[in-house]
């Protein structure tokens, strides 16, 4: 994408105020976990001080402290490090491997595009959760197996985005014009095809990454995410779950965290897709 | 129709073969030994070498592989390598129980999801579409696992009104399915509001406004008919998160579903119950998928099936 056409973008997305508003409180979401180390002590999110425990919101504990006496509020500054950070790598690995694999299929067509394209069907014919599930069952648990575990849920939509895309390039003479110039099939596809299907590729990108983010939850909920003590927003909950009743803030409070991070990248995501593509804006 | 439909049905095999080999192909090469897990680290080694046998883990794994789909074909799927119970025999079971929750599910999603978005596009611009999308938005943020866990305490723990867990009566399947649902109503109305705000302002619907009709006919005869087959679309994806959300959900409410069975499957690596689990997910998606595109030819003339 040009200089001029990012500007472009840019400023229909600066009009949009909801987009706005997801995308400075996730820059500040962001700034906030990932400035952690920095302000907060590591050691407040797994020190456990029984004779502290369940202390109501406020006062020495901004949200609180858990059934150990751990501080919610660094708990939870230290899980979003992993639930956003995740997410976002999640995406990238999803971003590549669908780039390139959708990419191929598209551009090469024929048998390569009908067994990459299979394969894409095959990874679609269980819903997303259930892939990750087994995938994390077969390598055990941690953060990089898990981290394998979404993107591999997320790669075939990402390709079949990509290949869409390629296949109406495919055909039409600046493509043509290359190949008469004697230019390689890579760098035809790097140089020529890529940047022209940025667009829809960001919009199923971003649109991902709010799902993504539900996704590292949910497994951490079921305890096949990350590894406690390790703190994860699923995680937390999951492990406040039995003193909800009586403690529900430490449900609401991670549980909240979680919707405004995918509120936030939901909006980001629209406002994205209006700026990249007005012809779908309604 | 008839001819389509079988061919579909057939193109389901070769996607379950793949699916099914991949995930055999991923577990063999997943680190710990089933044998060793289920006899504990103090069993010998001519014990060990025993179960592997009797589980049939001393094969190379594409053998394995065959003689699992030759036993699956004819109906069995194994037995549990920790609990010893008859894999196939405990779906029948729970299998009714997700279902029932993933259908009506559906069913309310659509049923409320779907006029709430042609209200919205009706009103666009004014205080019901506002709101309506205000609760979209919150409804697709929220985790499916934490709107139960927040149903639970509010409705069951604070009101009393619902039981919190389990499936003995029809109250305890409310909860389950509002917090389902969330999701795919939100989805609904979403996609409802934008692709009617798309076709109400084109010419047809003008044209059927000057003829006279009565407003509520322009909407549901000219207008939501023509943007149904992007619904329908929208119908399909939507049940497929949703069996995958009752994979979450059910854990929440001590659902006796496919599951929660599977989620503890998963962590003990229980390979027999999580194959078959996701041959049964596939077979179900697959057959969801035919449906929506049987019904794009129902719904849409133009539509040929080949």
């Amino acid at each position: 994408m040009k200089k001029g056409q990012m500007e472009l973008v840019w400023i229909r997305f600066r009009k949009n105020k909801l987009a706005m508003l997801g995308l400075i409180v996730m820059v500040l979401l962001m700034t906030v976990c990932l400035s952690a180390p920095l302000w907060l002590d590591y050691s407040k999110v797994t020190t456990q001080s029984i004779i502290n425990a369940y202390q109501a919101p406020g006062g020495g504990h901004i949200f609180g402290t858990d059934q150990f006496g751990r501080d919610l509020f660094a708990r939870i500054i230290y899980g979003g490090r992993i639930s956003l950070f995740s997410g976002l790598i999640t995406i990238g690995i999803a971003f590549v491997v669908g780039v390139a694999m959708g990419g191929t299929a598209g551009y090469f067509g024929g048998v390569v595009d009908t067994v990459i394209m299979r394969f894409c069907d095959i990874l679609m014919s269980v819903p997303g959760v259930l892939l990750s599930m087994t995938i994390v069952a077969a390598l055990g648990q941690g953060l990089v197996k898990m981290l394998i575990a979404l993107s591999v849920a997320q790669i075939p939509r990402q390709a079949r985005t990509v290949r869409a895309a390629v296949m109406t390039l495919r055909g039409q003479e600046f493509i043509e014009a290359a190949k008469c110039c004697g230019t390689g099939n890579t760098r035809i596809l790097l140089k020529h095809i890529i940047p022209n299907v940025l667009g829809p590729l960001v919009i199923s990108v971003m649109s991902g990454l709010g799902g993504t983010i539900l996704s590292i939850a949910s497994l951490g909920f079921l305890g096949i995410g990350i590894a406690p003590p390790t703190p994860e927003w699923g995680t937390i909950i999951s492990e406040n779950q039995a003193s909800l009743m009586y403690y529900p803030f430490l449900g609401i409070i991670p549980g909240l965290c979680i919707m405004i991070a995918v509120l936030s990248l939901n909006f980001i995501g629209d406002g994205l897709r209006d700026a990249l593509d007005p012809k779908q804006k309604n | 129709m008839l001819k389509y439909t079988l061919k579909r049905l057939l193109l389901l095999i070769p996607v379950i073969i793949g699916i099914t080999f991949l995930v055999f192909l991923v577990l063999s090469v997943s680190p710990g030994d089933p044998a060793v897990m289920m006899l504990g680290v103090e069993a010998t080694e001519a014990d060990i070498a025993a179960k592997r046998a009797e589980l049939g883990l001393d094969q190379p794994v594409l053998i394995q592989y065959v003689q699992y789909m030759l036993k699956a074909v004819r109906g069995d799927f194994g037995k549990s390598w920790y609990q010893g119970f008859d894999v196939l025999n405990e779906f029948s079971h729970r299998l009714p129980y997700t279902l029932t929750l993933a259908v009506l599910s559906t069913i309310v999603a659509v049923v409320i999801g779907i006029p709430a978005g042609v209200y919205a596009a009706v009103r666009h611009n004014h205080m019901p579409d506002y709101i309506i999308t205000f609760f979209a938005l919150l409804l697709s943020a929220a985790p499916t696992f934490w709107l139960g866990m927040m149903y639970q305490l509010f409705f069951s723990l604070k009101l009393g009104w619902l039981p919190a867990s389990g499936a003995g009566s029809w109250k305890a399947f409310i909860l389950p399915i509002m917090s389902l649902t969330g999701g795919m109503l939100a989805g609904n109305s979403r996609m409802t509001r934008t692709w009617l705000l798309d076709v109400i302002r084109s010419d047809y619907v003008r044209t059927a406004r000057a003829k006279g009709n009565k407003e509520s006919v322009v909407i549901v005869k000219h207008a939501l008919r023509n943007s149904l087959l992007q619904v329908i679309t929208q119908i399909g994806v939507g049940f497929s998160n949703i069996v995958g959300g009752s994979l979450v959900a059910e854990t929440v409410y001590a659902f006796p579903g496919i599951g929660s069975f599977l989620s503890a499957a998963v962590k003990s690596k229980d390979i027999p119950i999580v194959v078959g689990c996701i041959i049964v997910v596939s077979v179900i998606v697959g057959i969801t998928n035919l449906v929506v595109d049987l019904l794009y030819a129902v719904v849409d003339p133009r539509v040929q099936l080949e």
